[in-house]
């Protein structure tokens, strides 16, 4: 596989299951070794934040002490830490939600604590797996619209695996295929549609013809 | 209330049960004794009883505490490596099968008659439960928050405080449930050997055909290893609570 990706951009990553797209989030995080073929960055050090399937967070903490934890682990002052993590909760919506538990919030409040988690360092570049697949479609759209604001205004870098063609397709100024097999990759397009993307969009005719040449690229298996 | 009704009423039903099929002559006294005979004869050596009761619960808890202690520092230990763990857990399985009524009387010769046998019995019964659920629950941290802690650097020590142990909580908790009732019966079988407590008077009791007192001083023991059961649970629930799918009031 030969992939550059630009800083600021939103990539989504599709494939079939096991075509190796988490697999290529973990390399690029530096959690997996790659067994062949290198990894480049520029610059080579800069904070990386992961977003998984699931929530993932802490249940015996509180919203806010699970929003605190990178800075936590990074060695941060709690007033500072403290400060930081309610600003992203305050950025995902969940100001309100700080003292509460995991086992209180609803599955997109969840998600929106892990969101919060992975923003609080302020990171150059985001990587998210799949993060809303087990979501409801409603709490999806909105997390969507909400993700899309929020990397607008940040100006950091997303690559966002994922297995839905319209997921990728409204998120994403950038989209790549991956082959079934080998890490080839079937299509690198990018996306025509407008920055701004809203709800409205959705029934749009051009998001539909985006979609469809995404789904052809993966039905060419 | 609402909690302790249902078990009640089996008891008071077997209770009343028994002791008409003892008076009626139905079963002999002299195998088991009228619920009557063991209140009698709790109420007649009470004296007795009760400094029996307090040796045995003093056993029981000190060796309970040190197995918990213990246990958990080995597992903590065996969860740092895979090569360790290969090498120590085998023994640690291994412990668990001696039989305690077999080495009783070397931990005799070893500590001597008295508190030291009944507490190393106590906790060498015990101590395995807790190795066990305390290294399942050390190794099961899910992996998306193991890489999540590495993604920022935090050290294998931090990582254990922060995420493995509290993770491991519930069930370091179920292996202290087991445990606390296998200290009691360790500091029992201590005690028929290092001759103290309501193991002692068991065993002098039975000598002496006096089956309402065995019963009196078996019935205290059951109390014991309940109320450190309990013990347990309150832990567990508060610390708990907020989280834990066990512990959730819905």
């Amino acid at each position: 596989m030969d992939l550059s990706i630009d800083a600021g951009e939103f990539l989504a990553v599709l494939g079939p299951s096991g075509c190796g797209k988490s697999t290529l989030l973990r390399m690029i995080a530096r959690l997996s070794a790659t067994s062949g073929g290198r990894i480049v960055t520029e610059p080579e050090q800069f904070q990386t934040a992961f977003v998984f399937q699931d929530a993932h967070l802490l249940p015996w903490r509180t919203v806010l002490d699970n929003a605190a934890l990178p800075l936590e682990l990074m060695g941060s002052g709690q007033e500072a830490r403290y400060a930081k993590a309610r600003a992203a909760l305050a950025q995902v919506g969940l100001a309100e939600a700080e003292a509460r538990y995991p086992a209180q919030l609803s599955g997109g409040m969840r998600m929106r604590v892990s969101l919060a988690r992975a923003l609080v360092t302020e990171p150059r570049l985001l990587l998210m797996d799949e993060p809303f697949a087990a979501l409801d479609e409603i709490t999806r759209f909105h997390l969507e619209v909400q993700l899309r604001d929020l990397w607008q205004r940040r100006g950091m870098t997303v690559i966002f695996v994922t297995h839905s063609i319209s997921e990728a397709a409204f998120l994403a100024n950038r989209a790549v295929v991956l082959a079934r097999r080998g890490g080839k990759i079937r299509l690198d397009r990018a996306i025509d549609l407008p920055w701004e993307r809203t709800n409205d969009l959705r029934s749009d005719p051009r998001l539909g013809h985006e979609m469809k040449l995404l789904m052809g690229a993966m039905e060419e298996e | 209330m609402k909690k302790f009704l249902p078990p009640l009423i089996p008891f008071v039903l077997v209770t009343l049960a028994l002791e008409w099929m003892v008076r009626s002559g139905f079963v002999p006294s002299y195998l088991i004794p009228a619920p009557s005979a063991v209140l009698r004869a709790l109420i007649d050596s009470r004296d007795e009883l009760a400094a029996a009761m307090a040796k045995t619960s003093a056993a029981a808890v000190i060796g309970f505490a040190l197995s918990t202690l213990t246990g958990v520092a080995i597992a903590v230990l065996l969860s740092s490596s895979r090569a360790i763990q290969r090498a120590f857990y085998p023994y640690a399985v291994f412990f668990q099968t001696v039989p305690i009524i077999a080495i009783a009387p070397l931990l005799v010769i070893w500590f001597g008659y008295g508190m030291k046998t009944v507490i190393a019995s106590a906790f060498i019964v015990s101590i395995f439960p807790v190795i066990a659920n305390t290294l399942t629950g050390l190794l099961s941290t899910d992996p998306a928050l193991r890489d999540l802690f590495r993604l920022y650097g935090a050290s294998a020590t931090v990582t254990l405080v922060k995420l493995r142990f509290p993770a491991a909580l519930p069930q370091i908790l179920t292996g202290l449930r087991v445990a606390s009732g296998l200290a009691v019966i360790g500091a029992i079988v201590g005690e028929f050997i290092g001759g103290q407590g309501l193991g002692s008077v068991v065993d002098v009791a039975r000598t002496q055909q006096r089956v309402d007192k065995v019963f009196a001083a078996v019935l205290l023991a059951s109390a014991l290893g309940l109320a450190l059961f309990g013990l347990i649970n309150l832990i567990s629930a508060v610390t708990l609570r907020r989280w834990h799918a066990s512990e959730q009031v819905s």
